[in-house]
């Protein structure tokens, strides 16, 4: 369909930039006259670019607002503020008609398919749906066979159209689920924990499956994960959150194999290794405490509370998400973007091991 | 046998072997051979019916398919059609005047031509069983009617909408709670000389609504949160769409289920309101007016209540089933 993308990073332009995007949750207190009592800052300040034909992975632990960048970058919830410039323009501020148009570019899969499929539509019915609200996609005589070539691009049945989702195994919803938002022809699939839910043998085949789309279709992902491996497996680069913050970005190399934030190197020091005597070797570095509330985040930088670098400096000044002046100018992999203001490189995983994920 | 029809059925334009032949390409790849397996064994349930020359089918045709084989819905079909044909035309099975009386019968039981026997006034009580068929049907259908629509409509856009909305009519329907029903029925009903069924139909309806206003309400809150809304929503889909669509069909089976158990309610409220005098008036008959002359003379002339409280029960027996029907056909996974 589109002739395969080099994965050269300086021969391609951002197709999505991701400007400080804030969304804060109000809390409000009061049944009638409701009152503001503070709010939770699910999302607060994120940047970063999505270049065509990558995949940008993101991770962190549950509740750091990852999800809510999923859905604001769906535009399924107002951004408090900041910007998502889709081709130059901002998706946030649209609505209506123009809004719609973005829609078929920047398409989603959910993280449950369980609840991500109508249960009282037919299959038929699921797919074909894109091509209802957007009738110019497919004229109507042709929609059954399109609906019938995309059950058979992910790898079902096309004689399955007229079941209904109950009738699917999981990672065969999970399969429709992507059809769905390949409907459209989108630039940019979102993809909001999409194996999360499934067993692990059909995690591999539905992973799988999204590499071998993205070479056909020339398709872009964000995709949203807490599990470390599945992320380096697709990733082409990697952004690591923490309380609704980007702590790192860079490249999967960059990332699992010279992480230079701390809580990166404790997230990476978790991953199992399967090799037992690499795992005797291996530092585990165990975070003490919970993560702080959303709702009233610690001054400066997020991670101080939890961190063992942490110093004075780290409540009074909020470390930016740039490349660290230690390793600035610099040819090694380290030299990447990390919110840190004291940055080292600390070999965590034994680099070897995290090949086998 | 869907097999046969397959080369000659002229729906299927399109051979599914050829539509597949662009994209089959990279189906064989080596990280696919699983996924083949997978898709390859079938999932419980229907046999060939999704074959590949079957129409498109949709939740309305498929739930309409499953109803005709449904002998509970045949059965309270047959019961509730033929319910509206002695309501429109009961001269046909009922040949006596239901006003006629004979006080020398009074409490008299059944008699050659007189089945069912008479009542207080001597009247025939077969006769007025058919013709009380008429008020009590339509007080009953109307009323739940009326409550379903008004109070979805309310209850499911509060919910959907959420917000001030949400909260105004939240506040509105507890009041409307608040009134109990046969204080507000005297209240309402006594000032009004109309004596047809629409009065009483209208005060059910106004008392009625918060009632399914808020189980449709809960039940959209529910079917809202789905991520399937939010796919739709993702797609670019209206609100109405995703009413329509997504919202409706997942949240429509506790209303059926209410609204259809109601409707007794409503049939023995009129009963009760006509009892106090501010509901049905004579000469009108109806169920409801029979039952709560017959209840004081229960240990003297049972069969007085037994016949109109009789046909009252099939009544909403029949409604009952029918929802019960309706909303299990609705339902894809209990097929």
């Amino acid at each position: 369909m589109t002739e395969p993308l080099t994965r050269e990073p300086a021969s391609r332009k951002p197709i999505l930039q991701v400007r400080n995007l804030v969304k804060h949750f109000p809390l409000t207190r009061g049944i009638l006259f409701k009152k503001e009592i503070g709010a939770v800052k699910a999302v607060d300040g994120i940047s970063f670019d999505l270049y065509a034909g990558e995949t940008l992975g993101i991770v962190g632990e549950s509740g750091c607002g990852k999800s809510t960048v999923a859905k604001l970058l769906m535009n399924l919830e107002q951004a408090t503020s900041g910007e998502v410039f889709y081709k130059g323009e901002d998706i946030t501020r649209l609505s209506g008609r123009a809004l719609k148009a973005v829609r078929r570019n920047i398409q989603m899969v959910f993280q449950d398919p369980y609840t991500s499929l109508n249960p009282r539509m037919t299959v038929g019915d699921i797919i074909g749906e894109p091509f209802d609200i957007h009738p110019e996609v497919a004229p109507k005589g042709d929609r059954r066979a399109r609906v019938r070539e995309l059950l058979d691009v992910v790898g079902l049945n096309p004689e399955y159209i007229n079941r209904y989702p109950h009738q699917f195994s999981g990672g065969q919803r999970q399969r429709i689920g992507i059809a769905r938002g390949l409907a459209l022809n989108p630039e940019i699939i979102i993809c909001d924990e999409p194996v999360s839910a499934l067993d692990v043998s059909v995690q591999a085949q539905v992973v799988n499956l999204m590499e071998k789309l993205q070479d056909e279709f020339g398709l872009s992902y964000v995709f949203i994960a807490h599990d470390l491996s599945i992320v380096r497996h697709i990733s082409d680069r990697v952004g690591v959150m923490y309380l609704g913050r980007m702590a790192e970005i860079g490249t999967d190399t960059e990332i699992y194999e010279h992480p230079t934030h701390p809580y990166t190197q404790a997230l990476l020091s978790a991953v199992p290794v399967p090799d037992p005597q690499a795992r005797e070797r291996r530092e585990r570095i165990i975070l003490t405490g919970d993560v702080p509330s959303p709702a009233n985040p610690p001054s400066g930088c997020r991670f101080r509370t939890r961190c063992w670098k942490a110093e004075e400096r780290c409540a009074q000044e909020t470390p930016l998400l740039a490349v660290p002046s230690v390793f600035a100018g610099s040819d090694s992999p380290a030299a990447h973007e990390s919110a840190c203001h004291f940055a080292a490189e600390k070999d965590v995983v034994g680099s070897a091991s995290v090949d086998a994920a | 046998m869907p097999e046969p029809k397959e080369p000659i059925d002229p729906n299927e334009a399109i051979d599914p072997n050829q539509a597949i032949a662009p994209t089959s390409g990279f189906g064989g790849g080596m990280d696919l051979a699983a996924t083949d397996a997978e898709t390859l064994e079938k999932p419980p349930g229907e046999e060939q019916e999704g074959g590949p020359s079957a129409k498109p089918r949709s939740l309305w045709s498929d739930a309409w398919r499953d109803l005709r084989r449904n002998p509970i819905f045949i059965i309270s079909a047959l019961i509730i059609l033929f319910l509206v044909f002695i309501s429109i035309w009961p001269g046909t099975i009922a040949t006596q005047d239901p006003l006629a009386a004979n006080l020398a019968k009074a409490q008299d039981g059944p008699a050659p031509g007189h089945p069912f026997g008479f009542d207080n006034q001597g009247r025939d009580v077969y006769t007025r069983v058919v013709y009380g068929a008429r008020a009590s049907v339509t007080v009953g259908v109307c009323a739940t009617a009326g409550v379903v629509i008004l109070g979805s409509v309310l209850g499911g856009l509060a919910g959907f909408f959420g917000g001030w909305w949400d909260a105004v009519l939240s506040r509105i329907s507890d009041v409307f709670f608040g009134i109990p029903v046969v204080l507000g029925g005297l209240v309402f009903l006594s000032v009004v000389t109309n004596s047809t069924v629409w009065p009483v139909v209208g005060f059910m309806v106004l008392l009625g609504w918060p009632q399914i206003a808020r189980i449709a309400r809960g039940s959209v809150i529910t079917a809202r949160q789905n991520d399937y809304v939010q796919a739709a929503r993702a797609l670019g889909a209206g609100n109405s769409r995703m009413l329509v669509r997504h919202i409706a069909p997942n949240a429509v089976a506790p209303v059926i289920v209410v609204g259809t158990i109601a409707l007794g309610t409503y049939i023995a409220l009129e009963a009760t309101l006509s009892y106090l005098g501010v509901g049905l008036k004579p000469p009108t008959v109806s169920w409801g007016i029979d039952i709560s002359d017959a209840s004081n003379e229960i240990r003297n002339a049972p069969h007085m209540l037994l016949w109109p409280a009789g046909a009252l029960s099939l009544t909403v027996l029949a409604f009952i089933m029918l929802g019960d029907a309706v909303r299990d056909a609705l339902d894809p996974k209990l097929r």
